[in-house]
């Protein structure tokens, strides 16, 4: 039956990667905390699956003219060598400690997501009296 | 339609500086690089849609280069992954549907407080 928990944890992310919120940014820990997989494997778990969604949607971007490929040319060429770099040390870290930074770093997604969610909100509420001062005109 | 933006040194140092955090993000974490990269995006003038679409581009080759560092070393379980990827191509379908249907807001901030949740679990338990 462990299948099952796999494609449930898969469909969590997607859901939330089809949302377009980082789906691997709860992946990840729905892999390693409730199913038990190691952090090194459940962060290559993201990668690989990531490739065939990215693949499907950016066919439909692409037919859409969505790209920036002048934005997309300048962040991608120092992204892949970083990316390259860091997956080496990554691999060369123990279990705990890569578990413990990858920890912090959903803390510090978090409150930013938290901190945007809020400033939204915020604006939103913003429109909302401006439309009903507006109506009250 | 396409827009028009100008390349100023700002854009540009915004984008190699978005590509060095993505490129750790991705590499080191094996995740989280278009959560960096959306609003970096954003801040540079593109669009929600052109930031979102072009965010899926730039992950694209990063994933597929740190995805071959993880397999050479040994991280790699096809049956787990293709469990996981059958899941994930219906939960993408079903939250693209949803996401017409939902409170975005609310599930924004519902996102923020669980991965904050798993954050802290990790960190402190």
């Amino acid at each position: 039956m462990e299948w099952l928990w796999f494609i449930l944890a898969g469909l969590a992310g997607g859901l939330l990667g089809g949302m377009g919120m980082g789906g691997g940014t709860l992946l990840i820990p729905i892999l390693t905390l409730m199913l038990g997989i190691s952090q090194h494997m459940a962060q290559s778990t993201n990668l690989i699956v990531f490739i065939p969604m990215c693949i499907i949607v950016l066919f439909i971007h692409i037919k859409n003219k969505l790209i920036d490929f002048k934005a997309f040319a300048l962040t991608v060429i120092p992204a892949i060598g970083v990316a390259v770099g860091a997956g080496f040390l990554a691999a060369d870290i123990n279990e705990k400690n890569l578990k413990l930074y990858f920890g912090i770093f959903l803390l510090v997604v978090g409150a930013s997501l938290l901190i945007a969610a809020i400033i939204n909100s915020a604006g939103k509420s913003k429109k909302q009296k401006t439309l009903k001062n507006y109506k009250n005109i | 339609m396409e827009e028009s933006r100008k390349t100023t040194f700002k854009t540009v140092a915004l984008s190699l500086g978005a590509g060095i955090l993505i490129g750790f993000a991705n590499g080191f974490f094996g995740g989280g690089g278009g959560m960096i990269c959306v609003p970096l995006l954003l801040l540079i003038g593109l669009s929600t849609k052109r930031a979102h679409a072009t965010a899926m581009l730039v992950i694209l080759p990063v994933s597929i280069a740190s995805g071959i560092i993880y397999i050479t070393k040994g991280f790699f379980d096809l049956n787990t992954m293709l469990y996981v990827l059958a899941g994930c191509i219906a939960g993408g379908i079903i939250g693209a549907v949803l996401l017409k249907k939902l409170n975005v807001l609310v599930t924004q901030y519902l996102f923020a407080l669980v991965v904050i949740a798993a954050g802290i679990r990790i960190v402190f338990f």
